[in-house]
């Protein structure tokens, strides 16, 4: 009896999936480049880093994991998570002293959310290029 | 480091944009329909952030 070949996706296994999604979370982009994905990759780059160095030049702070009531945990943990999301960009701002306390006002409000929407924008280019190393995607 | 000081509307603006480059990527599978899609997304965060001013503007008597 004769059995349909499952077509034969490009990196199925784990040990072919880790290195994209470890470079695309630590370089945003990544992920795409090393799948020859260069011009997404580049506009992923740009938009994301763009995004990450526009909050922290509005002076955008940083979450820090808190608890408390609900509505605290639930904002500060989700603010770190998505902050961490950037990767190396976030990484190399902490140990290099460039994030900041929490200040009002509008500009470093917006600053606050653009550092987050970084690493949530980098998360969506991670999830597009395990779709494409699997071979779910082109 | 340099600081931004930027108006609501320039915030918004840069926002758009790059959020606007990141969906487009991701989302579409030919790149004719990414910067369509792109574009698309783009023009919806103006028209809410031109409708939700004007409705505050509104609301707020």
């Amino acid at each position: 009896m004769a059995t349909e070949k499952e077509p034969k996706s490009p990196a199925s296994s784990v040990g072919a999936l880790a290195p994209v999604l470890a470079l695309g979370w630590l370089i945003p982009g990544a992920g795409h480049l090393l799948l020859k994905r260069t011009g997404r990759g580049v506009l992923l780059l740009l938009a994301v880093t763009g995004m990450f160095a526009c909050g922290l030049m509005m002076r955008g702070a940083m979450f820090q994991p808190q608890s408390g009531d609900l509505l605290t945990t639930v904002i500060n943990t989700g603010g770190f998570l998505g902050d961490i999301a950037s990767g190396l960009l976030y990484l190399l701002s902490v140990w290099l002293g460039y994030n900041q306390p929490d200040m009002a006002g509008h500009v470093h409000d917006y600053g606050t959310k653009f550092l987050v929407t970084a690493g949530l924008l980098n998360v969506l280019a991670l999830v597009d290029a395990f779709e494409i190393a699997a071979g779910r995607k082109d | 480091m340099p600081k931004m000081n930027l108006t609501h509307f320039e915030a918004a603006f840069l926002f758009s944009l790059f959020t606007s480059v990141v969906l487009g990527v991701v989302t579409k599978r030919t790149d004719r329909d990414r910067l369509q899609y792109g574009l698309y997304v783009f023009v919806c965060f103006f028209v809410a952030l031109f409708g939700l001013g004007w409705l505050m503007y509104f609301g707020h008597g």
